[in-house]
């Protein structure tokens, strides 16, 4: 079998690739879901309008549908490491457990508790109480989103190590240098902002479709709103946040960005940005493509002028330092093309979102409030429910393949990490298993959330938790 | 071995038996699902008793995972890699369980919510009876080679001590499940679990036996250790008898914590046999020793006072969880 010929690395890497991604589509979803349900339930709690508590509780729904997922899917990245990767565990157990067992102490613990509680005690707590339930989940699911963060910027941007000479393994000397990365705290926010953006932007359309059926006008109205204005915040501040995380990039990893816009030849004094191009990949060049000039400086350098090195001359370079190490034949060119077009579709994806913010909140205005009869609107607003998950796969596309051929930057390649125990039959069967669970579950999640949508926020007899109404532990549940 | 090393071996053990002494019960609950439960109603009164409550439990295993992983990276990659097809199942099953909880209430028609109850219930089953067969086959020796890859077949991850282990595992969380029930919910299904879980104390006596005689075959663990690793056994077997005591006199609190404790001393009872090693190789030379798996001096006191910060804080909500929700769950009549 050809298909049999394939080897453990490749189906490891693929598992990784398969896994993760499918993890991420849960966790910037329900990070940014808590912090949306929390603002609405903020506002009951301010304005002591029951319209927005029923919105706290529908949209908790999905919340709560999204975090099972993302819970389960998360399991499976900490066995991962060990399963797939334990000489990477091995080389780098020193640094990388740390941040992981304090995300689990720190983060998993508040969040999974206060989540439990929120999700029963809608009636046992006064307002002003039980708000503060869904805001220590959201924190909770914010400090893990910290430490898991500053366990992969130390793979991309090593600090605080040195290497034990007798094991050849990373050892850590300075904790303090692991949490003060810089790109950490470039990363950090573009990542936060992602996620407040794609729940923000389910909401929006979510309620597109609600209005598109014509029911529950002014709640899904209303939501519609709520979302536009944080949708709108959120598309700027991810846009600035990714211009930070830039700035950082070019400084650590040159050829990731080289690679992002293309770049095989170092520039000239002014660059010139291109917008699209096709690449021989094997001749390292650029067959054709369409530049603006002058905009790729002001990307990188805020300025006209300012030139990007190449790949081609960074290879060079990185041959140069690591050859003695690694071997000559490293290749150290990061897969282009994914690389590449990754960027146009994340960068261009935050574009839109900021777009349809801005023309929902138009039609939405007070005096002209005239969406109901933009049936293309709603159509456009609801198809973008699905594409922030496509933005924020693209997103880490670019920051895990544009590290190629390293699993931690300089210090160790994808080759040396993976575990020489597992075998190509056992990941083919663990990639199969996988992708239909995961096809399954994806395909049961959308399902459920839009039977809830057609539902509506009056619907409380089914669901377990967020139907407020239902207390299994209240005295008149238990009198009754 | 540094004190610190030792700290953290026993830290390990403590996140294990935390974890077995709360999941214990929700995979308890589970089974009871199916094995109790005669309709929906009583199904619906079973998962609310564990559905604050499942998903902290499980950060324990979480926690567990991630705590090796930081103080003995080695061990950490060996077990993981090592025990490949049985973690992923284990996994599987976590995976189908807990998403079941959030599925089956969203669940319109019956086949669907009867999938996820199944789901609930077969996940709830196996992922206890895969655990118990990973720490009753591992410290049998393991075919480990010297840098701690280990080669295992199928005969080593399914014999007949990792069988009998993973029945009185899984066993013994129904039990405690049901101890659970009996607490948190009141009428029908309680007088229920207590006549199940009154019967069930028997075939664990037998497990207990089966299982003694066979840690006495299969592992090292009397000649290594024999005066505690018999004090031990002694103590599991007296958790039981006072925990079906308490069962057939109506304690009902004791008698949750007694199995409780049962399941927590089993597991002291493995990691007592695994010390002064963290893994058993089949060639002596070859064992994975708790002062050569860990993390560096730095590390292991970084994470040290990281903990002694955490830990009390998070008890603290953590035990206030289950303050909030000690009310009895309305089950039908």
């Amino acid at each position: 079998m050809a298909l049999m010929s394939i080897g453990v690395l490749s189906l490891a890497r693929w598992q990784f690739a398969m896994t993760t991604v499918f993890h991420f589509f849960f966790v910037p979803f329900s990070i940014g879901m808590a912090f949306v349900v929390a603002i609405m339930e903020t506002m009951y709690v301010v304005k002591k309008n029951e319209t927005y508590k029923k919105m706290a509780q529908f949209w908790g729904k999905i919340f709560l549908l999204s975090f099972a997922v993302g819970v389960v899917t998360g399991i499976i990245q900490e066995f991962q490491f060990g399963m797939n990767w334990s000489n990477y565990s091995r080389f780098m157990g020193d640094i990388f457990g740390a941040p992981l067992a304090i995300e689990a102490l720190l983060a998993f613990f508040m969040e999974s508790v206060f989540i439990g509680v929120w999700m029963f005690t809608w009636n046992r707590f006064k307002p002003a109480v039980h708000v503060w339930f869904i805001w220590l989940t959201m924190i909770g699911s914010m400090c893990s989103a910290i430490w898991i963060l500053a366990a992969n910027s130390f793979m991309q941007h090593p600090t605080g190590f040195a290497i034990n000479q007798a094991t050849g393994r990373v050892k850590m000397t300075s904790f303090a240098d692991i949490i003060t990365n810089p790109q950490l705290w470039k990363v950090f926010p573009h990542v936060i902002t992602g996620a407040i953006l794609t729940a923000a932007t389910v909401v929006v359309g979510i309620a597109a479709f609600g209005l598109l059926r014509k029911h529950n006008h002014d709640f899904f109205k209303k939501s519609m709103r709520i979302g536009l204005w944080i949708s709108l915040f959120a598309a700027i501040a991810v846009i600035v946040a990714g211009d930070f995380q830039t700035q950082q990039i070019i400084k650590d990893q040159p050829m990731k960005f080289a690679a992002t816009e293309g770049v095989y030849k170092d520039t000239g004094k002014s660059a010139p940005w291109t917008v699209i191009a096709s690449f021989d990949t094997d001749k390292h060049e650029t067959k054709s493509s369409i530049e603006i000039p002058k905009v790729l400086s002001l990307l990188a350098y805020h300025k006209t002028t300012g030139s990007v090195q190449g790949m081609n001359s960074l290879n060079q370079e990185l041959h140069a330092k690591y050859d003695k190490k690694f071997g000559a034949d490293m290749n150290y060119y990061v897969p282009v093309k994914t690389v590449f077009w990754s960027f146009r579709v994340m960068a261009g994806g935050a574009a839109l979102l900021l777009l349809t913010s801005i023309l929902g909140l138009f039609f939405t205005r007070k005096n002209k409030d005239t969406i109901e009869n933009k049936r293309w609107l709603l159509w456009v607003l609801g198809i973008c429910t699905y594409t922030p998950f496509v933005f924020n796969s693209a997103g880490w596309l670019i920051t895990e393949l544009g590290r190629y051929p390293w699993l931690v930057y300089g210090l160790q390649t994808i080759a040396d990490g993976v575990s020489p125990t597992t075998t190509a039959g056992q990941l083919w069967f663990t990639n199969i298993v996988y992708f239909l669970m995961f096809s399954l579950m994806g395909a049961v999640m959308v399902f459920y959330s839009r039977k809830i949508m057609i539902k509506g926020p009056d619907d409380d007899g089914a669901g377990y938790g967020a139907t407020a109404n239902n207390d299994p532990f209240s005295k008149e549940a238990f009198g009754r | 071995m540094s004190a610190l090393q030792l700290l953290w071996f026993i830290l390990i053990a403590v996140l294990f038996i935390g974890f077995f002494f709360l999941e214990g019960f929700d995979f308890g609950v589970g089974m009871a699902t199916r094995v109790l439960a005669r309709n929906d109603d009583d199904r619906e009164a079973l998962i609310a008793t564990i559905g604050p409550h499942w998903d902290g439990n499980e950060v324990w295993l979480i926690t567990a995972g991630g705590a090796m992983f930081a103080s003995f990276p080695l061990w950490y990659a060996s077990l993981f890699s090592g025990y490949y097809i049985l973690l992923f199942l284990t996994l599987c099953a976590l995976i189908f369980r807990g998403v079941s909880f959030e599925f089956s209430a969203n669940a319109e028609t019956a086949g669907g919510r009867h999938f996820w109850y199944w789901a609930l219930c077969i996940g709830s089953t196996v992922a206890p009876f895969l655990l118990g067969m990973m720490f009753t086959s591992l410290i049998q020796g393991l075919p480990m080679d010297k840098n701690g890859d280990i080669f295992a077949g199928l005969w080593d991850n399914v014999n007949l001590l990792s069988i009998v282990g993973g029945v009185a595992v899984t066993l013994l969380c129904l039990i405690h499940g049901l101890n659970f029930i009996r607490l948190k919910i009141d009428g029908n299904l309680r007088d229920r679990a207590r006549n199940l879980v009154e019967k069930l104390y028997w075939v664990l006596f037998a497990g207990e036996v089966v299982f003694a005689i066979l840690l006495f075959i299969f592992t090292d663990f009397f000649k290594e250790r024999p005066i505690s690793t018999l004090l031990l056994l002694v103590l599991i077997v007296a958790l039981s008898a006072i925990s079906m005591y308490c069962a057939y006199a109506d304690h009902e609190g004791w008698g949750f914590i007694t199995s409780g404790l049962t399941l927590g001393s089993i597991v002291i009872l493995l990691f007592n046999g695994l010390f002064p090693r963290v893994l058993i190789a089949d060639n002596p030379a070859h064992s994975l020793l708790i002062k050569d798996a860990s993390a560096s001096p730095y590390t292991l006191k970084i994470m040290t006072i990281v903990a002694c910060i955490l830990l009390p804080i998070m008890l603290a909500y953590f035990i206030w969880s289950f303050f909030i929700f000690k009310r009895r769950v309305k089950a039908s009549a």
